[in-house]
């Protein structure tokens, strides 16, 4: 196990910087005859949105036409997200237009379910929409490996915390959720999972052939029912991850993240159900895996951690002799 | 090329409407550049952003200066002269401070975005604008960022460039991100200082009218503000910032006061300069306590006649554009070139509010009629119409 994480890491984990080479990309892309799309997920965002067209349309559409189309997918703003989303070019589409004969349903995975049928490309590129230090980097480096490698088939950010940290070796992860809820489920169950740094990361990018052959739960649950569903059918090596360094956000508050939290486990026991896992867990693992970086070099700590137990203090002969308990 | 001025003249308004093809173009640099923090001698990260914009657009001798600039050369058909064309990539803004720029329909906020990252913008983007637009010179454009411009900076970049440069010079543009309308062509005279207040530790404190620093700073300041001031040629004190203590009820012993005296009169700034060191020895002495002077910078007001074809020109484009033109000397990178007798002009690109505070903003739509001016100045150099 941990020899393939190791080997998965090398090969399949990339750094943005690996890919500045944006004309060679784009002729590999033309190569292969690849369109590729980009779609933004939207609910309330005019503050960031405005931002993210202008750099992404200018650096991959006009300067070097890495993507061949942008979409923006909205949920149902009440401010001016698709107002300023419009005012700078992009096309903007409310999801509730797109399939209606499906009814409608409001969720960010709503939005990206819909995207494949509006979309067109071979390739779709999901990025939110709360970007603060957005960069082209931040789909050139999901984009890549999918355009360079074709069994790769899903590809995730992830981005290094800065933490204060005094050697050159520095802890790396996901965020809160990720290191609280998924990575221990991960570890108990699907430990090859644990590789991804941050499954649950807002940009990634997947082959059509992939999309329209998932089911999407439209709340919280989409990224752990991708990762979980993509494992299941095409196994860990149809993924990639790709560090785009650092990313400003909104951050939420511990309330929120709850409700995600719930929402997640919700998807994972239903997946768990539908693997036909639960009357046969498997044997509990008790090695639990995180990971420490070294510069651009990440590797797996793993720990074990065993939970024994002691039976109840009566039940102990010495205890019930002290006491008198026949 | 145009034959004449008139032509170049007519062209604007087309210039204008092609110009908004490239807006997402230009505002993405001037959003990638503001988002990188530039304190005064911290200007690396957006010299070298602009320095890789110009090894993508193919242009010549691109470098980075010892003291920080960053320059590139669009070859012109001839290349026999040489035409200026430079920003200050410096802010006021420390490096912690939250560079995020946020983007609306009309308008873009965030530290900086109007002084400088547009004008520093409108020049990287300048070989692609010229490309759109299908336009050529004759001579050689300079493009230059220039660093340590502000404050303590004192244009130790663009002077450093000056000094070192080797090709000849025929005329300069200087371009602020706003206001649009903006037309300077003189350099004011400018003494830039710092005054300290020092408390020494033997001071006595129980001696009747003693003071802490502050108290001792305003008095400065009030002196200061009683020197009589003429109204012509026009004159004034700009106090920037003061700053003293930590708390509510402890006196501090130390105080700084950061001025500026402008006046377009010769002389004026060097002998306000003596005016100000008298009363600080007078207060100093009064007090037992010490106070100094430090000139960070000092400029003599010089420049081009009103009359000058450059200025003439530059005021005709405007009346194109449909901009009242504002003349405002200027303390920046145009002093400098016209201390070295370089004939040249500072122009702003839009209008913008809130200058050097965190929520400075921008118009985004004036814009294209700011840069059609800055392509039709060029033009004009480029023909002869700007010459002497």
């Amino acid at each position: 196990m941990s020899n393939k994480i190791e080997k998965w890491l090398k090969t399949n984990t990339f750094h943005h910087g690996e890919f500045w080479d944006l004309r060679k990309l784009i002729e590999l892309k033309e190569k292969k005859g690849l369109k590729i799309s980009l779609c933004i997920p939207t609910l309330n965002e005019e503050k960031t949105i405005g931002k993210e067209i202008v750099i992404l349309k200018s650096e991959l559409m006009e300067r070097y036409p890495l993507i061949d189309e942008f979409a923006v997918i909205d949920s149902g703003s009440d401010d001016k997200t698709l107002e300023v989303a419009a005012a700078f070019g992009a096309d903007t589409y409310s999801a509730s237009d797109i399939l209606p004969e499906e009814g409608p349903k409001r969720g960010k995975g709503e939005n990206l379910w819909k995207a494949i049928y509006q979309l067109k490309g071979d390739i779709i590129v999901y990025v939110d929409a709360d970007i603060k230090n957005i960069h082209p980097r931040f789909v050139t480096g999901i984009v890549a490996p999918l355009i360079n490698n074709d069994t790769i088939k899903y590809c995730k950010a992830f981005y290094d915390r800065p933490m204060a940290y005094s050697s050159g070796v520095r802890p790396s992860g996901g965020g809160r959720v990720t290191e609280i809820l998924i990575r221990p489920l991960f570890s108990l169950f699907f430990p090859e999972l644990t590789s991804l740094m941050q499954p649950l990361s807002g940009e990634f990018a997947v082959r059509r052939e992939v999309l329209e052959r998932i089911p999407f739960p439209i709340g919280y649950g989409v990224e752990t029912a991708h990762i979980l569903d993509v494992y299941k059918q095409w196994g860990l090596d149809a993924f990639a991850q790709c560090d785009l360094d650092q990313r400003i956000h909104r951050n939420q508050t511990t309330n929120a993240l709850g409700k995600m939290s719930f929402g997640i486990l919700q998807t994972f026991i239903n997946r768990l159900k539908s693997y036909d896992m639960v009357d046969r867990l498997p044997e509990l693992a008790t090695l639990y895996r995180q990971f420490q970086a070294e510069g651009n070099r990440y590797e797996q700590v793993t720990r074990e951690i065993v939970e024994d137990e002691r039976p109840p203090m009566i039940t102990i002969p010495a205890y019930r002799e002290k006491y008198g308990i026949k | 090329m145009p034959n004449n001025s008139q032509t170049i003249l007519n062209s604007i308004p087309e210039h204008r409407e092609k110009l908004s093809s490239l807006r997402e173009i230009l505002l993405a640099n001037a959003l990638m550049i503001g988002e990188l923090p530039a304190p005064t001698f911290e200007e690396e990260e957006r010299i070298t952003f602009m320095s890789n914009r110009f090894t993508e657009e193919g242009l010549q001798n691109i470098s980075i200066d010892e003291a920080g600039n960053g320059m590139a050369i669009l070859p012109g058909t001839k290349g026999v002269n040489n035409i200026l064309v430079c920003a200050h990539a410096d802010t006021v803004f420390t490096s912690k401070t939250d560079h995020a720029m946020s983007v609306g329909p009309n308008h873009i906020h965030g530290p900086g975005i109007g002084d400088n990252s547009l004008g520093l913008a409108s020049i990287v983007t300048l070989p692609e604008i010229l490309k759109r637009l299908d336009i050529s010179f004759e001579d050689n454009l300079i493009l230059l960022g220039c660093s340590r411009s502000l404050g303590h900076g004192d244009l130790g970049g663009i002077r450093f460039f000056l000094e070192n440069n080797k090709l000849p010079i025929r005329a300069g543009v200087c371009v602020e991100g706003i206001q649009l309308g903006r037309l300077s062509y003189t350099s004011v005279g400018m003494l830039r200082g710092e005054i300290i207040v020092n408390v020494p530790s033997q001071y006595d404190w129980t001696k009747f009218g003693a003071a802490g620093a502050v108290v001792l700073l305003t008095k400065v300041v009030q002196r200061i503000m009683e020197i009589p001031l003429p109204l012509e040629p026009p004159t004034r004190i700009l106090f920037g910032s003061l700053n003293a203590g930590t708390s509510f009820g402890t006196e501090p012993t130390t105080a700084n006061l950061r001025f500026e005296i402008r006046s377009e009169k010769v002389g004026m700034a060097a002998e306000m300069r003596q005016k100000i060191e008298d009363i600080i020895d007078e207060i100093a002495n009064g007090s037992n306590t010490e106070i100094s002077l430090s000139v960070i910078a000092q400029r003599t007001p010089a420049g081009l006649n009103y009359s000058h074809p450059m200025v003439r020109t530059m005021r005709n484009i405007l009346k194109q554009v449909n901009v009242k033109p504002h003349a405002e000397p200027s303390v920046g990178e145009l002093s400098e070139l016209i201390h070295k007798k370089i004939p040249a002009i500072t122009l702003g690109l839009t209008r913008g509010l809130d200058k050097n505070e965190f929520k400075e903003s921008i118009e985004i739509q004036p814009v294209f009629a700011g840069v059609a001016q800055l392509v039709a100045l060029l033009q004009s150099i480029d023909g002869g119409f700007c010459d002497e």
